[in-house]
């Protein structure tokens, strides 16, 4: 319980920049989501990776996989509402919103989001009541892991 | 004690809905709803609606939509019929539900909504591509010959409550005005009678977080009822109330623009029947209904509000995105693969669509309209506007009755 409250503390005190960011950063980060989230988190093992799911409760699940060596390299999130993105693709955020208005001057409408970069890939997709998202860094995918095992 | 108590407010409530409704009958003024042979005058269901380049194809913006179809709607301060405005360039989505205007276009005021402590109500609604920003206001709005009164709306980027929230700037672009939006409103005429529903009527954590009541000192998140809430107009219509039915022409290639039709009610009247529509019932809690393409299923939407048919990538489809506009599919020629829509009440339908060259169908700024258009989605199939092209698609709205059955529901 205190724990918890300590988390939920640091994260508001950090904010606009929170330490707790995920894409990118260590899996310890993931506590720090889960406080933020306010979430329930269930871990497993895969091959070559940890998986830490988080489930929040206004039905939003977001999943996170860390490498081996501890760090987040790709994030999911299914749900009627978007998760905070800011929190979740940590210092990768502002990348991501430059391109999506980059993206939006091209005619693309309101359709779903592919952003392609060198070092970050997000797509995102659905309506209201139900989306979908995933994002990675395609380089610090850990060997034998494929980009379609993320979802 | 208590349930004896409640029942007789029950008891007294039904007996009062009762009186009010004998009341309307003996009023002389008979009913138009779901009566085939009444002998008033219909009201006029059909709203015109152009698909063309739309308000942000000139300077400053120099950013022409394409398959995008857009319609004027009227909206006036409650009651008024002086205090009132048209406006034009609103997007016609049936992915959403709600009336949302741009506070940069709009040039009349509207009462604010407030709720706890006496403040004002702001909402943060999530899209895809990130959130809108701005308070619940009232308004009496015409469309067509149909009146939806006391709507809440959302007027977006209203410049009273310029501080937005971290909780909400964090779900990704704000689209709050004509550059970031590409229309002065949205017209959201969805399957979901209200933008939230039952979520943001809960307390605590469970709560999304869509509404907030903005003071001097900031903004909180707060419950709002499904009364408050910003409402699919089409529940406010006294009669067509049941849901929508767009009718676009068939298109071939590129065009600068066509008009088609937004016509309200199923059923309810001799130009909105369900015919031999096949009827797919929808999920109501996620909105999607099934698409199996190449013996796999997907999750899938159909929606005017996205431009194009956005399904899979280039390394299932076999069909090259463009060099520079990555979001759409370039195949060296014109393709027609076929999919499979499965209700969740099991009806089926199989049917070809066109997959073009993007770079070929979009070359010039002028072209408003593209049938063929179509690119990468990982995550869903999303029916696009050109699925709408030659078809008349029927959206019901959840709980609403229909000669087809209860909504939510797409036909066609």
């Amino acid at each position: 319980m205190n724990s918890t409250i300590t988390c939920g503390i640091l994260a508001i005190l950090t904010l606009p920049f929170p330490l707790s960011a995920s894409l990118g950063r260590d899996a310890t980060s993931v506590q720090e989501d889960v406080a933020q989230m306010q979430g329930t988190l269930r871990t497993s093992s895969g091959n070559s990776y940890t998986l830490h799911e988080i489930q929040t409760p206004a039905g939003v699940a977001v999943k996170e996989y860390a490498s081996p060596v501890g760090k987040v390299f790709a994030v999911t999130w299914k749900g009627p509402y978007h998760p905070d993105l800011r929190q979740l693709l940590g210092p990768y955020y502002d990348e991501y919103v430059q391109a999506v208005r980059t993206q939006r001057t091209q005619r693309s409408g309101r359709g779903p989001i592919l952003i392609q970069h060198a070092g970050l890939v997000v797509e995102v997709s659905g309506h209201l009541r139900s989306f979908v998202g995933r994002a990675y860094v395609p380089q610090q995918l850990p060997a034998g892991m494929h980009v379609e095992d993320i979802r | 004690m208590k349930p004896a108590r409640l029942h007789e407010f029950f008891s007294l409530l039904l007996a009062g809905i009762l009186a009010a409704t004998v009341g309307c009958g003996s009023s002389g003024r008979s009913s138009t709803s779901n009566s085939s042979g009444g002998s008033t005058t219909p009201v006029n269901n059909v709203q015109t609606i152009t698909v063309n380049t739309g308000p942000t194809a000139g300077p400053p913006i120099n950013s022409p939509a394409i398959n995008e179809p857009f319609t004027s709607v009227t909206v006036c301060a409650p009651g008024s019929t002086s205090n009132c405005q048209t406006v034009s360039g609103i997007l016609v989505d049936t992915g959403s539900p709600g009336l949302r205007i741009l506070s940069s276009a709009l040039t009349i005021s509207l009462p604010q909504q407030t709720g706890a402590g006496g403040n004002a109500v702001v909402e943060c609604l999530p899209f895809v591509h990130g959130f809108t920003w701005g308070p619940v206001q009232t308004a009496d709005l015409t469309i067509a010959g149909e009146q939806a009164k006391n709507l809440p709306i959302q007027v977006i980027g209203s410049t009273t409550f310029p501080t937005i929230p971290t909780s909400c700037s964090s779900k990704g672009v704000e689209e709050d005005d004509l550059k970031s939006l590409g229309a002065n409103g949205i017209l959201g005429i969805g399957i979901f009678a209200q933008d939230c529903g039952d979520a943001c009527t809960l307390t605590g954590s469970s709560n999304p977080g869509l509404y907030y009541t903005c003071s001097s000192s900031g903004c909180q998140v707060t419950t709002e009822s499904l009364a408050n809430q910003v409402a699919n107009p089409v529940r406010f219509f006294a009669t067509d109330n049941n849901g929508v039915i767009i009718d676009l022409p068939a298109v071939t290639g590129a065009e600068a623009s066509i008009t088609g039709s937004l016509i309200f009610g199923i059923g309810t009247q001799s130009n909105n029947a369900l015919g031999n529509a096949t009827v797919y019932t929808i999920n109501p809690s996620t909105g999607d209904i099934t698409t199996r393409f190449n013996n796999t299923n997907h999750t899938s939407f159909l929606d005017t509000g996205s431009n194009a048919i956005y399904f899979l990538d280039a390394a299932t489809t076999g069909f090259p995105t463009c060099t520079i506009l990555t979001f759409w599919y370039c195949p060296t020629s014109t393709q027609t693969p076929s999919a499979t829509n499965q209700g969740a009440n099991g009806a089926s339908g199989t049917f070809t669509f066109t997959v073009a060259n993007a770079d070929t169908l979009t070359g010039s700024g002028t072209i408003g309209v593209a049938n063929g258009l179509a690119g990468p989605n990982a995550g869903t199939f999303d029916w696009g506007l050109p699925f709408f092209f030659g078809r008349k698609v029927y959206t019901a709205i959840e709980n609403q009755n229909t000669p087809g059955g209860l909504g939510p529901y797409w036909a066609y």
